[in-house]
């Protein structure tokens, strides 16, 4: 306890290095691993460093943002972010080892993956210390874009790209709702900081009076939460990512990304479980879940599939404990957090070194592996052990932990709960088997594969897996963590929940007899029930299809507007636009506005003969047959307007109008030598020209009725005016105009020019867009849009 | 009278000065030895109008350095980053319209995006240098020099800002100049098609 390191600097040393790692990557790719696993290992004995501290108080650190807006950015290490930072670096270290001998030395994927991990752990680290809602959208949503990047890998194959659109389109779809719901929440609550509401939910005095609210608040966070944990009916996009390679999937699937809505329900649980729009969804959804993954897992054939929609179904566990509220509840939750990460990590590990050695992920493929690498059997079976919930390892703990806190709760909630869980249970239970027996038993088929596995591929998965059955025996350690994090909450049940604490062995009991129940129905489900998981598919509704069914109807309904608006026709689309503009500010114009009481006809008798002129030149735009005489026309509108600013004495407006329609004439002259002369025959029909000119008529008055009207609106030059007028000198302009444009209002001009940019390139692009122009110095374009192909293409 | 039109179309290659000794020196001394546009190539000997380009050559300098001094001018009186970079985008116009397509950037060659956007570049950093200084972004800072009896001069950083406009806008024009311009009268001299021009009403 020396000296303090910042918490966002922690976080910022992340960033930091995952921009130098591109380049480290071209040196040497296993070095950027190296590097990497050694900053994410840094970061977790620094954790542990700061342990003490955290599991009392916490560590903060804050860094105001936007004060104006209530934006800061907070981080707080407590015992719920030492939790997890267990898994998001100390897990993660172990998989950029392990990513190091998966992507080997000569992939063109590993710098860029390397990167996008240490960038997606920087995420998710502040994500997890996240102290104030809005840091933690931040970080949330940063997440989404990462972990889009690292499943759609060089975006090479569809498959990886479609799955990575997925994932992205529904994460991102809940983080918005999310959005939403968070800034509902801070407006009751009228503070963004998480222990500041918690503190008001807890005392009964956030937002009292508007309940209603409230509760959608607190839906559309769940929302994101369910969304990002695929819990049901949002699961589809996790089995589908596994697309990515398997050091992707370890990390994303097993340790960190989709955990992000477990810890969000684990951070504002201990405010909102007392609310039934709070933990009904959760408990129901994640019983569900659990369910539906489990029973998803068991007709899987592809290994990790198979682990993925295990996934699928622990996450659905994990909600259900994080969303309880209570005591025992929690201390369930948090080591079954952990021990989920300690044993799906190396799992995936597992697949990866079999799906190297093998090259097949399929059980109906693999036979006899177990005989012939026995180390990597024994090795999937210790993580198995902990999945399926059996002693000594930390899996069973958190098991045993759940059990209890619901049998301890009792009631009809708690009953129901228990039983869930046990089913669920005892499906993890037969999936855990079938994946074993698929990757290790003898088949009697042709023996596949069998090259020994490089200690890179093996190792990190031992110490993942080994950490968890030595957690398992080191039961008071977590006990500590977990009760840290477990402290604020209501103990529910009796005198014996209240004191309840982490250990393997509890005595015979409820939970015991649970355990038991769950892996004997497991094995005989597994051993015998494969007719009944085989044929029994839910038919029917399907999550996916409703996925794919919503995204193909946007696509259909945009084009459906997008083909009955662009018709390609001007008059049609200018049409649209004055239809719009008289349909929206017209009426609260005609409602609301206020004609000017001293209107004069006008100031100075120059204004009549240019303002006639403007007229004139108007009228006869609207007669002109050749397109060349309405150019000029149109200019001589321009030029009149201009001359109108100098007699109002605003030689700074004039100058630049004047010029503007200068340049304007030019830019006409030059595209119209490629139109024809004259207009196309005016159409006589009348049914036509009426709603033309009525549209453009009623559009005309609107407008010079909205520019009498707010003009008539101010009736003192504002305050700010005065400001500006008296502190124009000391920005060095004695003009005005100028130091309002360059100082005062300069973001404006900078937005302003930024526009033009865009219009520049954008107009040069629609003409330029066939035009290959050979650059100087030799290089020659052979592909891209800039190309003598591509030209051919478009020219035909 | 072919011949004629391609020896005047080509002064830039073969000089007047240095013609071959023979018949052809006699058909091609009363030509033009001078250039009045720097490239001096026009694709089209029948749309030259030799006033026009000596007006376009005098005004072209005389234009820009009335652009600069908008631009200096601004803080004080009408004028500043935007008017400046009409004015010298103008110059330009002329020169495209009295030199002909490939005109713009003769001597050094300029890629129009690359002024726009080192003009946007330049506004952006000079918003978010005073950050470097602990400043808010996009605060000035005003220097007086005093020379003595001369008087003094007041430079302001947002001048700078004021700059990356003025680059903007010209690069904005030269955009303009050469997707409307250059491109539009290339596809019509691809397709086949009359000189620009033609059928604007003009009696040519």
């Amino acid at each position: 306890m020396t000296q303090e390191v910042s918490v966002l600097a922690v976080v910022a040393a992340h960033i930091v290095l995952a921009l130098c790692l591109p380049a480290l990557a071209r040196y040497n790719r296993r070095l950027a691993f190296a590097a990497g696993a050694a900053l994410l290992s840094a970061t977790l004995v620094w954790a542990m460093w700061q342990a003490p501290a955290a599991l009392g108080t916490g560590v903060t650190d804050e860094l105001a943002w936007a004060p104006e807006l209530g934006l800061s950015l907070s981080l707080r290490l407590d015992a719920l972010a030492l939790a997890m930072i267990v898994l998001v670096s100390g897990v993660g270290a172990l998989i950029l080892i392990y990513a190091a001998w998966y992507f080997g030395p000569r992939s063109t994927d590993a710098a860029r993956s390397a990167a996008l991990l240490v960038t997606f752990a920087g995420m998710m680290l502040g994500l997890v210390l996240a102290d104030d809602l809005l840091t933690l959208y931040v970080f949330w949503e940063l997440t989404s874009l990462t972990s889009f990047l690292l499943v759609g890998q060089g975006g090479q194959y569809r498959e990886n790209r479609r799955a990575a659109v997925q994932a992205l389109l529904v994460t991102v779809f809940g983080g918005l709702a999310m959005l939403l719901g968070i800034v509902l929440l801070g407006q009751l609550a009228g503070t963004y900081s998480i222990p500041e509401i918690t503190a008001a939910a807890n005392a009964g005095t956030l937002a009292a009076d508007q309940p209603v609210a409230l509760g959608f608040a607190l839906v559309l966070i769940l929302l994101g939460a369910l969304t990002k944990s695929a819990q049901l009916p949002f699961h589809p996009w996790l089995p589908y990512a596994m697309a990515a390679p398997t050091p992707i999937s370890a990390y994303l699937h097993a340790a960190s990304m989709v955990k992000a809505g477990v810890v969000l329900v684990a951070r504002l649980g201990p405010a909102f479980s007392g609310y039934a729009v709070w933990w009904v969804p959760i408990v129901v959804l994640g019983l569900a879940t659990m369910l539906l993954g489990g029973w998803r897992a068991l007709r899987q054939t592809d290994l990790k599939r198979l682990l993925a929609f295990g996934t699928v179904s622990q996450l659905g566990f994990l909600m259900v404990l994080f969303g309880a509220g209570s005591r025992v509840a929690a201390l369930a939750g948090i080591t079954m957090l952990l021990a989920h990460g300690l044993f799906k990590a190396p799992l995936f590990m597992v697949v990866g070194a079999i799906d190297k050695a093998c090259g097949t992920r399929d059980l109906r493929e693999l036979c006899g592996l177990g005989r012939r690498r026995r180390g990597l059997a024994v090795l999937g079976g210790l993580a198995g052990l902990s999945m399926a919930g059996l002693p000594p390892t930390l899996g069973f703990v958190g098991k045993e932990a759940a059990y209890e806190a619901f049998v301890l709760e009792g009631g009809i909630r708690g009953w129901i709960v228990a039983i869930g869980l046990l089913t669920g249970s005892l499906l993890t239970v037969a999936y855990t088997a079938r994946f074993l027996w698929g990757a290790f038993a003898t088949k009697g088929l042709q023996p596949t594969g069998g090259d020994p596995v490089p200690l890179g591929l093996s190792g990190p998965a031992w110490l993942c897996a080994l950490t968890g059955l030595a957690a398992g025996i080191a039961a008071p350690a977590v006990q500590q963590l977990a009760a840290a994090y477990a402290r604020p909450l209501p103990s529910l049940g009796d005198a014996y929940a209240t004191q309840y604490e982490l250990a393997l062995w509890h005595g015979f009991g409820v939970a015991l007899l649970f355990s038991a129940i769950a892996v004997a129905g497991g094995l005989l489900l597994h051993r015998y029930g494969s007719a009944l998981t085989e044929r029994v598919v839910l038919h029917g509704l399907s999550a996916q299809r409703g996925y794919e069914s919503v995204v193909t109807g946007m696509e259909r309904a945009a084009i459906t507007v997008t083909g009955r608006l662009q018709i390609g026709s001007l008059p049609v689309y200018l049409g649209f636009i004055l239809v719009t503009l008289i349909a929206l500010p017209a009426p609260a114009l005609v409602m609301g506005g206020v004609l000017p009481q001293d209107q004069s006809a006008y100031h100075s008798i120059m204004q009549v003969p240019v303002g006639l002129m403007v007229i004139v030149a108007a009228i006869a735009l609207c007669r002109a047959r050749r397109r060349f005489t309405a150019v000029l026309l149109v200019g001589a509108v321009g030029y009149g307007i201009g001359g109108l600013f100098v007699i109002d004495g605003a030689p700074d407006l004039a100058l630049a109008q004047f010029l503007v329609e200068t340049l304007t004439l030019v830019a006409f002259v030059f595209v119209l030598r490629r139109l024809p002369a004259h207009f196309d025959e005016p159409d006589t029909e009348r049914r036509v020209r009426l709603p033309k000119a009525i549209v453009a008529s009623v559009g005309g008055v609107l407008v010079a009725g909205l520019a009498v009207i707010f003009s008539g609106a101010r009736v003192q030059p504002p305050a700010t005016t005065a400001d500006f007028v008296a502190s124009a000198p000391e920005a060095g302009a004695t003009n005005l105009i100028s130091a309002i444009l360059v100082d005062f209002r300069a973001l404006d001009t900078i937005g302003e020019i930024t526009i033009l940019l865009i219009c520049a390139a954008g107009t040069a692009s629609l003409v330029l867009a066939t035009r290959y122009d050979k650059r100087k110095g030799g290089q020659v374009v052979t592909s891209g849009s800039g190309s003598p192909k591509h030209e051919q293409e478009v020219m035909g | 009278m072919t011949t004629s039109r391609e020896a005047s179309a080509l002064p830039a290659t073969e000089p007047a000065g240095s013609a071959p000794v023979g018949d052809e020196s006699w058909a091609r001394w009363d030509e033009p030895t001078g250039q009045w546009m720097l490239p001096g190539h026009c694709p089209d000997t029948r749309e030259r109008t030799l006033v026009l380009e000596a007006a376009a050559r005098l005004l072209f300098p005389t234009v820009l350095v009335f652009s600069v001094f908008l631009l200096f001018e601004g803080h004080y009186g009408p004028g500043g980053g935007f008017s400046g970079g009409l004015v010298a985008g103008l110059a330009f116009v002329l020169r495209h319209i009295a030199g002909g397509d490939d005109n713009l950037g003769s001597k050094f060659r300029i890629r129009p995006p690359v002024v726009v956007g080192t003009g946007l570049t330049i506004a952006v950093l000079t918003g978010l240098a005073p950050v470097l200084w602990g400043g808010a972004v996009l605060e000035s800072t005003k220097w007086t020099i005093t020379f003595g009896d001369f008087g003094y001069l007041d430079i302001v950083t947002s001048l700078l800002l004021d700059v990356g406009v003025y680059l903007l806008i010209i690069g904005v024009v030269l955009d303009l100049l050469r997707s409307l311009g250059s491109g539009i009268a290339r596809d019509a001299r691809e397709a086949g098609e009359d000189p620009p021009g033609r059928d604007l009403g003009g009696d040519r």
